[in-house]
């Protein structure tokens, strides 16, 4: 689709991988994927670290683009898009950072507010109103407010850090690695969080995750990657895709060693694909 | 040499994109701590600087001139060093120094912790919202600074002179008055602007492009004063040769003494 003027969008939004690769530098680090990630829907990708699990989220907010195949948000290609037409359209999602990336020299609130400050478009009372139904939202004390980051917790940032990616209302969600670094209880909290987001709002959500109490909290819909430095030229990377419970009961050993907790190394490469796991669920769209 | 020329293309594409930014919705409601940071709190510094510019320019030429009987013109010769050369290459070496690294780590620190991504993600361009406010900063602030700097080495020279040397307070502003015409400051300012602007640029660059965690932001700072004060150093000298062409011209239409 050209890059005409933005749709309207009121509920959650489609996103569509067609034949994506990338490669930075010499090293290749997604081949082949085709992925339909549907309206309202919450994908959990899982796999080993390296397996390219962050530049797939990165790729599908256009903060790097594929080497390969296209990436479509609502049937457009983003690299079609001028980066003034990128940046309009990054505001329709929301993006939590592995560390919360949260802006060092501005306090808690003013972290919240940046987004819609920037774009200048609501009257100050109206945004502060939002911005403390986000950090209510949230589960953050109001004596936390007017801190710095540098003086909370990690759970804390990652809460503010949500707060400000759900400021803006946004159609996606993406999370990268939510949970890491957390305690339990933490790590429970921020899983609660983002189901009642993906519950309470229209939004489409795409988690990348190792945790797989993260996966069976929140997933609908699961992919596992698999690190190309240990595949041949000829196997798909997705080694999984299907539901939670297809998950379970998948026969693959690279998706079982996974969820054991084995490393998969040993299995070595073409060890197995998708193509071998014939109760992998939906296994369309993937490239031999 | 591959790598040189994909720096130097990503440079000139930065450059582009800068100059795009400012032109299109820039906010100076930014600038306002950046001058403070930049400006106020190297003010100290730069005085600091000139005054021994000035100082040690007028006791090494003090030992040229006095051999030759024209230690009286040492107020030409300090105020002009100083005027043209001296004060605004070592003020924009000292800010290169303070301020460059400090933009480059600062800006690379963001880089590693994902905020660099996370204003992307949140619709801000990073080069609109973190490089065009210091690139201005800079580009304004540097000239005003290398004014600070030659005031204070005009005033270190003439002290040395007077109280050190015994040269006539008269004679020493005499001689200075009657060397240094209006297009000598312009042409120190001149420099001073393409100084900070590079510095401003290069800083930003460096940051924005950094990699390598903790470790990274340590070889940024240190990279972007490298190349800031190679860059300070080789425009001085294509300046100075232009200058050197057109400074008759100049002097004359500016109403100078030469």
């Amino acid at each position: 689709m050209s890059s005409g003027t933005l749709p309207a969008l009121e509920g959650p939004a489609t996103m569509k991988l067609e034949g994506v690769g990338i490669q930075l530098g010499q090293t290749q680090v997604l081949r082949g994927i085709n992925l339909d990630i549907q309206a309202g829907q919450t994908l959990v990708v899982i796999g080993e670290s390296g397996c390219g699990k962050s530049v797939f989220l990165k790729l599908l907010i256009g903060l790097m683009q594929p080497t390969e195949g296209r990436v479509l948000f609502q049937d457009q290609d983003l690299k079609l898009l001028s980066e003034k037409r990128l940046m309009r359209l990054r505001l329709r999602y929301g993006y939590l950072f592995q560390s919360g990336a949260l802006f060092d020299s501005l306090s808690v609130e003013e972290n919240v507010a940046f987004p819609m400050r920037q774009q200048g478009l609501v009257a100050e009372d109206i945004m502060r109103q939002r911005v403390a139904e986000c950090l209510e939202d949230v589960g953050l004390p109001l004596s936390l407010w007017t801190r710095m980051p540098s003086d909370l917790s990690g759970g804390q940032r990652k809460r503010v850090g949500l707060a400000r990616a759900l400021v803006m209302q946004p159609a996606v969600m993406l999370y990268d690695e939510p949970t890491t670094g957390l305690d339990p209880i933490m790590t429970g909290v921020i899983n609660d969080l983002i189901l009642k987001v993906s519950k309470s709002r229209p939004v489409t959500s795409v988690v990348v995750t190792h945790e797989l109490r993260t996966l069976a909290t929140v997933a609908d819909r699961v992919i596992m990657l698999r690190p190309l430095a240990r595949l041949e030229s000829w196997e798909s990377q997705l080694a999984f895709e299907g539901t939670p419970e297809a998950l379970r009961k998948c026969p693959n050993p690279v998706v079982q060693a996974f969820l054991g907790g084995h490393s998969v190394a040993e299995s070595g490469p073409g060890a197995h694909s998708t193509q071998d796991s014939a109760h992998a669920a939906a296994p369309r769209g993937i490239q031999p | 040499m591959l790598g040189a020329v994909e720096s130097a293309g990503s440079f000139a594409m930065f450059v582009a994109q800068v100059v795009f930014s400012i032109r299109h919705g820039f906010r100076w409601s930014t600038m306002g701590p950046l001058l403070v940071e930049i400006g106020f709190k190297s003010i100290g510094v730069v005085l600091f600087t000139g005054c021994f510019i000035g100082m040690v320019l007028a006791v090494q030429a003090h030992m040229q001139l006095a051999a030759y009987g024209a230690a009286t013109r040492l107020g030409q010769m300090v105020n002009l060093s100083v005027i043209r050369e001296l004060g605004p290459v070592l003020a924009a070496t000292m800010l290169a120094g303070r301020v460059g690294g400090s933009i480059s780590a600062e800006i690379a620190t963001m880089r590693m912790s994902e905020q660099i991504d996370a204003l992307a993600c949140l619709g801000v361009s990073p080069i609109r919202y973190l490089a065009v406010p210091r690139f201005l900063a800079c580009l304004i602030l540097v000239p005003v600074l290398t004014v600070f700097a030659n005031f204070m080495g005009i005033v270190g020279g003439w002290v040395v002179a007077t109280k050190i040397h015994g040269i006539d307070s008269y004679h020493y502003w005499q001689h200075a008055s009657q060397s240094v015409d209006p297009w000598d400051h312009m042409m120190g300012i001149i420099k001073a602007l393409f100084f900070g602007g590079g510095i401003g640029l290069i800083s930003c660059h460096v940051g924005l492009n950094a990699t390598g965690g903790a470790r990274g932001v340590g070889i940024a700072a240190t990279r972007a004063f490298v190349i800031s004060f190679l860059t300070i150093m080789m425009t001085d000298f294509f300046l100075g040769l232009f200058f050197a062409r057109i400074t008759p011209f100049m002097s004359q239409i500016m109403g100078g003494s030469q």
